[in-house]
């Protein structure tokens, strides 16, 4: 091998590896807020990738119209919830996050679809459909159950990670998609060809984890955010209102899975069910960082992105094979240094 | 055998199914297809449902099973029979492999390894070249008996039915044992079962053994069936198809799995052929509609429909037989110590980070001898209990039973010396019944192991543990409720049922934490008596118990803590008086 490849491989594994920080720093936000295991972070990235790439080829894409089925349903949950003491106030509002506001993105992207946008038109309207989407899964499925035990959750997720996978097929067909670049600069340094594409994504991931690290560390809603992920009770007894804080962690965690897929749909062609096996990688690496650390989980991003490069070059069949093993001795280590404390259940 | 009725019911009208006249073959086919979905479920639901460790991996236990019988039937050409064992035992190496790295793995860490583990497998089913890649193996052998080939799926219906009304027979045989309470009591947090001798890291290993031999028998009767292998049935979402049907069936119930799994492979094949005609549409709707009723049935009945349809069932079965004729368990050897020293604590402490819980205690718990440790909230006493008992291990000083030095002793250890316990936060099953909770105070005076209790040969060593868990439990009065689920109990009751529990292990030290607790005045004179009683005929009691005047009327001596650090020890009428005991129950002012 010669320097070129090496540097290649690694300029590779870096991009790559900058994607599955992103989606392990989500996978920690939700994890850390509400203990759910968020199996369909994937299906965020492909609603993402797709939905922008749809509408950059002049598609309207149904995931709008999903938007707004699950923002109805989601409102007919609270209408429910309430339907021991109906309080105007509350109904309104519940109407306007859920029924008036995926109405609202629905109606634009009506109004936008099938005409030549610029791009921040249509990357802002699908991550606003995709936030949407994170914001009423959440009303949805793990509301309900939010006192049950990780174990409950994580089968929950099961459950909405098949039914999003199902619809993905649905709506984008079994094709794979590729997304125009978001900008076509680029420049070379020596052997290496830096797209502004691949800038994007190191300046994008960069940022976001300086910000959410900023925004838990050191603002009061930040603090009540993980107040929240380790005593709900006492959460609540404090004030805050941990729906909220769930819902704000999914809806988080839906943006960032969007960026991310509209950032490499551009790079790779994308298929409904992608997403999945690229947010699998997302886990690998939140794990490494125990689900709680967010530089740890970005570090070990760069290094499972690197070690995902270079298998890929010397044994490109077993990549998968590699990568997911890798993460086994790591999980018993991580067992071993953080013993079990008996969950009281029920 | 008159519990078993509804099972060989079950069997004879499975067995009458093919003769129904012009029943179409594809019928056969759909029920061969839930007799297979059935028998991985049933591993789950032990797995899953009662032990409490979640897999998101089966499917690929079943790829082990298909793939060892596809490869050497076709490669080397042996009988389908001959590969049956080979299949199994492949399937249980790899669940040895596979289940000592992961029943290691704590919480969620379990689940997200099953789920690693399950796609990596699939990837290396998919790319490895002697199980032919992406496109398989295929022209598998058929079963076959002499010259009769079972190529139909009527024949081979009878082979997959069979497989799993014999899984079933033997899992409800195992989970009615003693190896069954042990794995019962997992789901429950390990500690209590670990109080009483059970190894849980070997019990969560077996269940998993358990759980992927009978994917792989599954695995193994589906590559005969098919005829062919290739990676697909053996993926993530083949695993997860898996979960889905031992939770809508009932992960805690056996024939649940059946259920579920009938229930689910009819649903999928009406979606897959019902909906797209209706709709016009082609799609994988089926697994939206999985996917969604997955998290809607979280929501709505967690248990599965098999306790739902049970509740419906008007002929209850009658409770759990005890003979009451059974010889009793051998008694442990008592040999008083020399010294009449029982439990020698010697400057043991316990810090927590910065905090120090336990500083430097030391008192002894003579022969015959109830000593009572008080002291107000966040004085240390259950700590100490947790570091006699074994549960933590402490930063210094020395603990000895009878002159042995127990120090860093496994909690199993501690109790096969005769020292039993019970929880200030009781830590029974609730959904066993008391004389089930009871009898696993003596898992360590039986024998039976799970291959034993899965042929039934442990009745004798079962009927023992039974009577003499009904003798404790007559002996703390709760005989009426013997049958009962230890859930449905009063609190004050559960405390006495964990009482009954820890005298089944035939103990001489019995530690008690707040017994006394959520007991009405009777109850707790009745209480008193049996801990005299138990005192004069051997056993010493060491109690933490806040009810002062229960305390003052029963302990022969009493030693006081506060943050952690010895303040008082003597006789009640001493410690009544004592002033630094005053102080720290009442403040410095009073």
């Amino acid at each position: 091998m010669n320097a070129t490849i090496l540097l290649f491989l690694l300029q590779d594994g870096i991009t790559n590896g900058a994607i599955y920080a992103l989606l392990g720093l989500a996978l920690v936000l939700v994890f850390a807020v509400t203990r759910v295991i968020l199996i369909p972070q994937g299906e965020f990235v492909t609603y993402g990738a797709l939905t922008y790439a749809a509408l950059a080829s002049g598609k309207f894409p149904d995931t709008a119209q999903l938007a707004l089925a699950m923002g109805l349903v989601a409102f007919v949950f609270d209408l429910f919830a309430n339907r021991h003491g109906f309080n105007l106030r509350r109904t309104a509002r519940s109407f306007a996050v859920n029924v008036v506001l995926s109405g609202a993105v629905l109606a634009a992207t009506l109004a936008f679809a099938g005409r030549k946008n610029p791009v921040f038109v249509d990357v802002g309207l699908a991550l606003l459909i995709v936030a949407c989407i994170g914001l009423y899964l959440y009303r949805i499925v793990y509301q309900p159950i939010a006192h049950a035990s990780v174990l409950t959750l994580l089968i929950a997720s099961v459950g909405a990670h098949l039914a999003m996978q199902g619809f993905a097929l649905v709506f984008f067909g079994a094709e794979g998609l590729r997304g125009p670049a978001i900008s076509d600069v680029s420049f070379s340094l020596g052997a290496l060809m830096f797209t502004g594409q691949s800038l994007g994504v190191y300046v994008i991931t960069a940022a976001l984890i300086v910000g959410l690290w900023l925004f838990f560390g050191y603002t009061l809603y930040g603090r009540a955010l993980r107040a929240t992920a380790v005593n709900r009770l006492g959460a609540r007894l404090v004030g805050i209102r941990t729906s909220l804080s769930g819902r704000m962690a999914f809806l988080l965690a839906a943006v960032i899975g969007g960026i991310s897929g509209i950032l490499i749909v551009p790079i790779t062609t994308l298929y409904y069910d992608t997403g999945f096996i690229i947010g699998l990688k997302g886990f690998v690496v939140a794990i490494i960082g125990g689900l709680v650390s967010y530089p740890i989980t970005a570090a070990a991003a760069i290094g499972v992105g690197i070690i995902e490069a270079f298998s890929s070059f010397y044994a490109s069949n077993y990549k998968e094979v590699i990568v997911f093993t890798l993460i086994l001795p790591i999980l018993v280590l991580r067992s071993l240094a953080a013993p079990e404390v008996e969950e009281e259940q029920d | 055998m008159r519990a078993r009725l509804p099972i060989l019911i079950f069997a004879l009208v499975m067995a009458v199914i093919p003769f129904v006249p012009d029943i179409p073959p594809f019928w056969l086919v759909l029920l061969n297809n839930i007799g297979l979905a059935a028998l991985v479920a049933m591993g789950l639901v032990l797995l899953t449902g009662v032990g409490g460790l979640t897999s998101f991996g089966q499917a690929a236990f079943c790829g082990f099973g298909a793939y060892t019988t596809a490869v050497i039937t076709t490669a080397y050409g042996l009988s389908p029979w001959l590969t049956l064992p080979l299949s199994l035992l492949v399937s249980g190496l790899a669940a040895v492999i596979l289940g000592l790295m992961t029943v290691r793995l704590s919480g969620h860490y379990l689940p997200l390894g099953t789920l690693a583990w399950g796609l990596a497998l699939y990837y290396l089913f998919s790319k490895l070249e002697f199980l032919g890649r992406n496109d398989g193996i295929s022209s598998i052998p058929p079963l076959a008996i002499g010259s009769y080939r079972m190529l139909s799926a009527e024949a081979i219906y009878y082979a997959i039915w069979a497989a799993v009304i014999i899984s079933a027979v033997l899992t409800l045989n195992l989970l009615d044992s003693r190896t069954g309470r042990a794995i019962r009591a997992l789901r429950r947090g390990h500690i209590a079962a670990e109080a009483f001798g059970v190894q849980t890291a070997r019990a969560k290993l077996l269940v998993f053994i358990y759980a992927a031999v009978l994917a792989g028998l599954s695995g193994w009767l589906y590559a005969h069936f098919q005829r062919t292998v290739n990676p697909t049935p053996f993926g993530l979402l083949a695993s997860m198809e898996y979960l889905f049907i031992a939770v809508v069936g009932g992960a805690g119930h056996v024939w649940g799995a059946v259920l579920g799994a009938g229930v689910v492979v009819i649903l999928k094949e009406v979606l897959q052929n019902a909906v797209p005609a209706i709709f016009n549409v082609q799609a994988q709707f089926e697994i939206i509609v999985f996917g969604i009723m997955l998290f809607v049935l979280l929501q709505v009945a967690p248990t599965g429909m098999w306790p739902r349809l049970m509740a419906l069932w008007p002929w209850r079965a009658p409770p759990k037989a005890v003979d009451t004729d059974a010889a009793p368990l051998a008694a442990r050897g008592k040999t008083p110590p020399a010294d009449g020293v029982l439990l020698r604590i010697d400057g043991a402490r316990k810090e927590f980070g910065g905090v120090v819980a336990v500083n430097d205690v030391s008192f002894e718990v003579r022969t015959n001898e109830i000593v009572a440790l008080i002291g107000p909230n966040g004085a240390g006493k259950s700590t100490t209990f947790n570091l006699v008992t074994g549960v933590i291990k402490a930063t210094a000083g020395h603990v000895a039973l009878g002159g042995d030095s127990i120090d860093g002793a496994a909690p199993q250890d501690v109790v096969k010396r005769g020292v039993a316990r019970t929880f200030q936060h009781v830590k029974l099953v609730p959904d066993m019944t008391v004389l089930e909770n009871v009898a696993i105070g003596a898992h360590l005076r039986g024998h039976a192991g799970a291959v034993a209790s899965m042929l039934r040969l442990d009745r004798a060593d079962e009927a023992r543990l039974l009577a003499e868990a009904a003798r404790q439990i007559a002996r703390v009065g709760l005989t009426d409720q013997m049958h009962q689920l230890a859930g449905s109990l009063s609190l004050g009751q559960q405390r006495i049922v964990e009482i009954a529990r820890a005298l089944c292990v035939d103990p001489v030290l019995l530690l008690l934490d707040e017994p006394a607790a959520g007991l009405r005045h009777m109850e707790k004179q009745k209480l008193a008596e049996l801990l005299r009683s138990l005192r004069d005929g051997g056993v010493s009691v060491l109690l933490v118990e806040h009810d002062m005047g229960f305390v003052m009327d029963l302990a022969d001596r009493i030693v006081v803590l506060d943050f952690g650090t010895r303040i008082a020890e003597g006789p009640p009428a001493e410690i009544k008086r004592n002033p630094e005991v005053i102080k720290a129950y009442l403040g410095g002012a009073a």
